[in-house]
């Protein structure tokens, strides 16, 4: 009997990840590049948007006592919508875990997925994703005490480094040390909590994690000041929107939005003095805000999309400063305007 | 009894009070005394503990900002009412069952008023740590409204008394009216099914879990044992293959390979899909708690009934079934226990139920790194609900059991209360 229930279920198994396949298959090849099955048109017809988020990530994506959803990613997802319905609360927000994530992507339970995802040659090719310009430049940071006198990875050399178990975190962890070829001791961990605590209690000497997670947890230790998070990092987590392959229509119109409140900061726009920019005479501003040329009706978007995000939502250093600089103190880094030496960097708007 | 009566063998001991208890259980040998010392130290200390931590290191401002949202999510504000409305007729119709059911007893007797003061007192306290004056009004108005109604369905009951077994029927049609109330189906605009969260979701998944696995594995149950191959075997395959499958693997299943399956455009809500994962999962195993009842009723039952020339049906919806269920009422409320805990599973398969709301709320700036305190909520709260079934499924079986006592009246007139259980 045994025999035959595993021979049954080996069967079972067999045919859906056949028929799995098959329909992914098939959604892609459907997917196609032609306008009406855009899931720009899906959306405006639907009237609201639907956003991946991780909805547990403090400062992307949580619930605030309010019952709203609130963090960086949430606001872009709000962006989006500003851009297309002029109202930000035109959004329904799925929780995702990381497992689901790209399939419920692939089988278009979503829009769009703004869910803390790191971008990867592997994800933007194999697995079919479309990826927006990142909206956060994370990395493997190290955490460690201001008395240790730790100063870079160096000098971590023989230290026992708290991780947490099964993330690329653990992997990313090994791989610069071999390579480095400093000798550590790691301390695994499976639950976060319980991985602070020891750190706190002294039965490691670091903790590591992506630095925007270090920077949140440290405020939450006893005395945060005795603690510092190094700059150097040892991994690129850039993270960012992403949406499905062979839809460039919609990857278009996220893809600007993201690069929309990139510009506006550069430009000085900001959800306050929009009103003054109105009238402005300068030519990217007004193409920006769609007073001038047909850059947003182009795309197939309100041609003052951009106003209307910038009026909702904001530009990039205001969502940046609400969600991640104000409550973490975290410093903008990587994720300051390339003209002052950061990587946020959008293509011209004409 | 100063007077020393001279009888052959003594007397029994008839000391009482709590110093000879615990004189007698506890402090009986050296040896007793010893590890009741060292228990009760490490007791205390256990407590002690606990207390100051609870009371100067824990801040509690994360249970009580988001006291809603723990219990109805993010289920919108102005339409609240919905949820009071749907709570009070649920309410209503338990006030008025329990008046049915207990016509023929006093309501109240001392042991359940010093309950219900228990239970005003304790809503009154939480409610006024954690939430406004409105809720703690609505609370004990509903509190109230059981009273009224358990006297009404007394007097209801005793005019109609068989209206006991028009009960089932009538939680069903109150559970769809309140539930249609919540989705806003009946007046008002739909929340979306997806879109219920926290307490509110975990009991709605749980119940109607509960409801729908019940059946099916009364079914699957009958059917491993039916004569007919094909129902046999179809029946055996389901139940051992996903009692050979992880409840997450089924979860994870119904979440990510049912989207990929179905042709697009046809998308079954989440929750939806969450249900039938979990419905499928406890039925295969409370088939398995129902066989052993079958098993355990005697083939003569069986027999019997045929010899009174009932038919197949009759003889199992009749005679088998009830004395095969009314054995294994433990093991099938602890299935339901466990389903019940299970639903913090969808937690990780992106639901927002009472675990995963209470993820959610952590991830708050605000509140980073206050997860004991919400964890330890969340727990009471689990621990609550499921005490609530366990003792319901006491009270149950003392109710089905209490013919047979009947049936000499003499055994059960003196007999000290609270004889069953288990």
């Amino acid at each position: 009997m045994r025999k035959w229930i595993s021979l049954l279920l080996a069967t079972i198994l067999t045919a859906a990840v056949a028929v799995a396949c098959a329909s992914t298959g098939d959604s892609t090849a459907q997917g196609g590049d032609n306008n009406a099955n855009s899931t720009l048109n899906t959306v405006t017809s639907r009237g609201s948007l639907i956003c991946g988020v991780n909805g547990q990530l403090p400062g992307f994506s949580f619930v605030d006592n309010t019952g709203e959803y609130s963090g960086m990613d949430v606001d872009f997802c709000r962006a989006i919508a500003a851009a297309l319905f002029d109202d930000p609360t035109k959004v329904e927000f799925r929780n995702l875990s990381a497992q689901e994530r790209f399939t419920a992507l692939a089988a278009g339970e979503i829009d769009v997925l703004i869910r803390n995802t790191t971008w990867t040659i592997n994800r933007d090719t194999a697995l079919g994703l479309e990826f927006a310009p990142t909206t956060f430049f994370d990395g493997q940071g190290m955490l460690v005490t201001t008395a240790s006198g730790i100063r870079d990875v160096k000098g971590l050399s023989g230290k026992s480094i708290c991780v947490q178990s099964g993330t690329t975190t653990e992997q990313n962890l090994t791989d610069r040390f071999r390579k480095l070829n400093i000798p550590f001791t790691p301390v695994v961990f499976d639950d976060e909590d319980a991985l602070y605590s020891a750190f706190a209690q002294g039965r490691c000497q670091a903790a590591t994690s992506d630095r925007s997670q270090l920077t949140a947890r440290r405020k939450t230790l006893p005395n945060p000041d005795n603690y510092v998070v190094l700059d150097e990092v040892i991994s690129k987590e850039p993270l960012g929107p992403a949406t499905r392959n062979n839809d460039s229509r919609w990857a278009d119109a996220v893809k600007w939005v993201v690069f929309g409140t990139f510009q506006a900061e550069e430009l000085g726009i900001t959800k306050d003095n929009l009103a003054q920019f109105e009238n402005s005479n300068d030519p990217e501003v007004k193409r920006l805000l769609g007073k001038e040329g047909t850059l947003g009706s182009d795309m197939g978007l309100p041609n003052d999309f951009m106003a209307r995000v910038i009026k909702h939502v904001g530009n990039y250093g205001e969502i940046y400063e609400r969600n991640i600089g104000g409550p973490f103190q975290l410093e903008r880094g990587p994720n300051e305007l390339w003209t002052n030496g950061g990587l946020i960097y959008a293509p011209p708007f004409r | 009894m100063t007077t020393i009566l001279p009888q052959s063998s003594a007397p029994p001991v008839t000391t009482v009070g709590p110093w000879a208890w615990a004189k007698k259980n506890l402090f009986s040998s050296w040896l007793n005394t010893l590890l009741t010392i060292i228990s009760a130290a490490f007791l205390a200390w256990v407590l002690i503990s606990f207390l100051s931590w609870a009371f100067t290191e824990a801040q509690w401002n994360a249970v009580r900002d988001n006291f809603r949202l723990f219990l109805v999510g993010r289920y919108p504000v102005q339409l609240l009412w919905r949820i009071w409305a749907s709570l009070g007729l649920i309410v209503a119709v338990g006030g008025l069952s329990w008046g049915v059911l207990a016509r023929t007893s006093r309501l109240f007797d001392r042991r359940g008023l010093v309950m219900l003061g228990i239970l005003a007192a304790s809503i009154l306290i939480v409610l006024g740590l954690l939430a406004d004056p409105t809720s703690i009004a609505i609370s004990l108005g509903l509190l109230v409204l059981v009273v009224g109604t358990a006297f009404l369905g007394q007097q209801i009951g005793q005019v109609k008394p068989q209206l006991g077994s028009w009960l089932p029927l009538f939680w069903l049609l109150t559970f769809l009216l309140a539930y249609a109330l919540v989705r806003g189906l009946i007046i008002g605009p739909q929340v979306k099914l997806d879109d219920l969260t926290g307490l509110l979701l975990t009991l709605l998944t749980a119940i109607v879990s509960i409801v729908l696995s019940f059946p099916i594995g009364v079914l699957l149950a009958l059917g491993r044992r039916s004569e007919l191959p094909v129902i046999r075997w179809l029946s055996i395959v389901y139940i051992e293959v996903i009692r050979g499958l992880p409840l997450v693997t089924i979860l994870f299943a119904a979440s990510l390979l049912v989207p990929l399956v179905l042709p697009s455009g046809m998308r079954p809500d989440r929750v939806l899909r969450a249900i039938v994962g979990l419905t499928m999962f406890s039925a295969a195993y409370l088939a398995e708690n129902v066989r052993g009842g079958l098993q355990s009723v005697p083939r003569g039952q069986a027999e019997a009934a045929k010899a009174l020339g009932m038919n197949p049906l009759l003889t199992t919806t009749l005679i088998v079934l009830p004395q095969a269920l009314k054995a294994v009422i433990p093991t099938i409320v602890g299935q339901f226990i466990s389903l019940f805990k299970d639903t913090s599973l969808l937690a990780i398969i992106g639901l927002a139920e009472l675990l995963g709301m209470g993820q959610s709320v952590l991830a708050n700036p605000q509140y980073n790194g206050r997860s004991s305190e919400v964890f330890l909520f969340i727990g009471l709260i689990y621990f609550l609900c499921c005490s609530i079934m366990s003792w319901a499924s006491r009270r149950l079986e003392r109710q089905l059991n209490a013919p047979k006592r009947a049936v000499d009246p003499a055994l059960t007139t003196n007999r000290p209360d609270g004889g069953g259980g288990g």
